[in-house]
């Protein structure tokens, strides 16, 4: 018997790419759920990548879908929504994507509340290239191209957001299933921009040079233990909570979307005109 | 400003507005673009103008974002441009790659001017040929009037439409930044080509196996195609694969479709060409102090003609060849150090000598200039 799920993924898409224990199947099974349990018109829905182990989700992930440009997922979109907004437009990265190489287009779209649904798969390095220190890369931490540490300071994606004018923002681990889902569920319902974090294992590279755990078992186990609720960390000193991953759902706002605000622009410019 | 200027036939014009209305006449309903002079009254006209017939506009945050919003609103189905000028098409160059590779249809307007500075010249001509990563072949019009400027825009629609490949309008500051008068063309005189849509439902469909002109039809987003659009090598499904046959065999058909068509799609004026012994190969602005030239070379008795490339890629060679072969010599004249000429010779190769002509000091030649050159080649 085929697996109840199957019709989501694209056919002829299987065997997929990655390595045993990565944290991206996770990701891809939780948003499966998240649409399937939303019952979501999945002929309405577009899903935007870029590249890398988590930007390929949209070659599995059968919807209309975008593939292959580094970082500019958020670019891809913009456009994609204006052009027709009855569209469900999620977009899937990975914290390369997201924070490196795409971190204008991020703010930019944060900053418009463009209503699109952003899943970012922070396993805090890049996998697919062979494990390099990324911006959410913790600070000492080991990766193929910091053999003696990090010395640079990881972003935090959600008060990056946050601060740009993302709406809804929730960070979860591969840890966290069932909240993860519901925070899925939450963000493509929101209107406007929704950010996921999803701090995930990759225990081909992370796992092993930084944290010297090659056991996907082991990774999972590393981040649930090193993660910490919202509600736990406002009882937590500054110190208590260094190295910790807060998880929760941190904002959920209601203000116009871009979307929306074009149509008072559309309006009017239709009045003056006649 | 209602819909299509249809009040008057007659408008006095600046070159970058008549791109933007050439655009909104050909269907474009989604612009993206960043700041850069001299390309900036092409946004603001279009941010003008684009809610008055239900498109949408939108400043980003830099080329890059430009030129992905209009991939990204033309696979859903809505004809998108973006403007920029030489320094900005660098960076555009990124996005090219994936509409050529993705097969999508886009139009890009290149303002060319020198590096650094706002001044003339054709120094993009080969970056907007060859400035994307990859294999491909580019459509580029190269107009050089107000009057072109408008209608090649809309040509460039058609293009792109029609062979789903990214199609540049090759514009000069001296051109755009330039008022004169033109014709708008009432819009049954105008020819508008859509993208051939798939005749097959969904699960019939294969969104990358090409019908016979070598162009695979397209479906819009959210008609439930789900269709793939990737950069990596795809199968006719759509498919990511590591096929090396099927990746020679896809871009084979992506310039295929260009050069098997090279009759419909390469476009050109000839003036006086009949009896020539000698004959200039230029473009756009060029071509306005050229034709000058040879009347006034006509005026003394010298057989010179004009061969104005209206499309300066695709390059057709059996068009530059049989040309050739009726002149004695060939001038290439350009507003740079002499690019586009090295492609000319090339073609001529063995059948006539190809001189160059190139001014690379921010502006164009004058009449006299080119004259005199074709006095002492005689």
């Amino acid at each position: 018997m085929a697996h109840p799920n199957l019709n989501y993924l694209r056919p002829g898409s299987l065997p997929h790419m990655y390595c045993p224990g990565c944290g991206v199947g996770q990701i891809l099974n939780c948003l499966i759920y998240a649409v399937k349990e939303l019952d979501l018109d999945m002929n309405k829905v577009v899903t935007i990548g870029g590249v890398g182990c988590t930007s390929r989700i949209p070659a599995y992930f059968n919807t209309d879908a975008i593939h292959g440009i580094h970082g500019r997922n958020l670019a891809f979109a913009t456009g994609v929504k204006l052009a027709n907004p009855e569209l469900s437009v999620l977009v899937i990265m990975g914290d390369g994507d997201c924070a490196a190489i795409g971190g204008n287009h991020l703010i930019q779209a944060a900053r418009r509340n463009l209503d699109v649904t952003v899943i970012v798969n922070n396993n805090m390095n890049y996998g697919m290239t062979g494990g390099q220190v990324s911006p959410t890369t913790p600070t000492g931490a080991t990766t193929t191209t910091t053999s003696r540490g990090n010395i640079e300071k990881p972003f935090d994606l959600c008060k990056l957001v946050e601060a740009a004018g993302g709406t809804f923002i929730s960070r979860w681990t591969t840890a966290h299933i069932p909240q993860l889902i519901n925070s899925i569920k939450r963000g493509i319902m929101h209107r406007g921009f929704s950010f996921i974090e999803v701090v995930a294992q990759c225990p081909t590279q992370f796992g092993r040079y930084a944290l010297g755990l090659r056991d996907p078992v082991e990774n999972l186990r590393w981040l649930r233990e090193n993660s910490v609720t919202k509600t736990q960390a406002e009882k937590m000193s500054e110190e208590e909570l260094r190295g910790k991953i807060i998880v929760g759902d941190f904002v959920e706002k209601d203000e116009p979307t871009l979307v929306e605000q074009y149509e008072v622009i559309l309006k009017k410019a239709q009045l003056i005109q006649r | 400003m209602a819909g299509i200027k249809t009040s008057s036939d007659f408008e006095f014009m600046l070159g970058n507005h008549a791109i933007a209305e050439g655009a909104i006449a050909a269907g474009c309903r989604f612009f993206a673009g960043y700041p850069i002079t001299p390309a900036n009254e092409i946004s603001e006209r279009m941010s003008e103008r684009l809610p008055e017939v239900g498109g949408k506009f939108i400043q980003m945050e830099d080329e890059l974002g430009s030129i992905y919003a209009i991939i990204g609103a033309s696979l859903a189905g809505v004809k998108a441009m973006t403007a920029t000028a030489s320094a900005g098409y660098n960076y555009m160059q990124e996005g090219i790659e994936f509409a050529v590779a993705t097969e999508t249809p886009i139009v890009i307007v290149d303002v060319m001017r020198i590096r650094g500075a706002e001044q003339p010249t054709h120094a993009d001509i080969m970056q907007v040929r060859w400035g994307a990563a990859g294999d491909h072949e580019m459509i580029v019009l190269a107009p050089s009037s107000v009057q072109e400027l408008f209608d090649f825009t809309i040509e460039a629609f058609n293009l792109s439409e029609k062979y789903r490949n990214p199609v540049v309008v090759l514009s000069e500051m001296t051109i755009s930044l330039m008022r004169e008068k033109i014709r708008i063309p009432h819009p049954e005189e105008i020819t508008i080509v859509n993208r051939k849509h798939p005749t097959v439902p969904p699960e019939k469909f294969f969104p990358f196996e090409a019908e016979e002109d070598g162009v695979p039809p397209m479906a819009r987003f959210g008609e439930g195609y789900r269709v793939l659009y990737t950069i990596n090598p795809h199968d006719k499904r759509g498919m990511i694969t590591g096929d090396l046959e099927i990746y020679e065999k896809l871009y084979q058909r992506i310039i295929e479709k260009i050069i098997r068509n090279l009759d419909d799609i390469v476009k050109f004026k000839e003036y006086f060409i009949e009896d020539a012994d000698i004959a200039i190969v230029t473009y756009g602005s060029e071509a306005r102090a050229a034709l000058e030239a040879v009347r006034m070379a006509r005026a003394e008795g010298i057989k010179a003609g004009l061969l104005k490339l209206i499309t300066v890629w695709p390059f057709h060679d059996a068009l530059i060849r049989s040309l050739a072969e009726r002149v004695k010599k060939i001038i290439v004249p350009e507003i740079n150090i002499g690019k586009y000429y090295r492609e000319v010779q090339r073609a001529c190769e063995g059948i006539t000598k190809v001189v160059s002509l190139p001014i690379n000091r921010g502006r164009m030649h004058s009449p006299k200039e080119i004259l005199s050159k074709i006095r002492s080649e005689m």
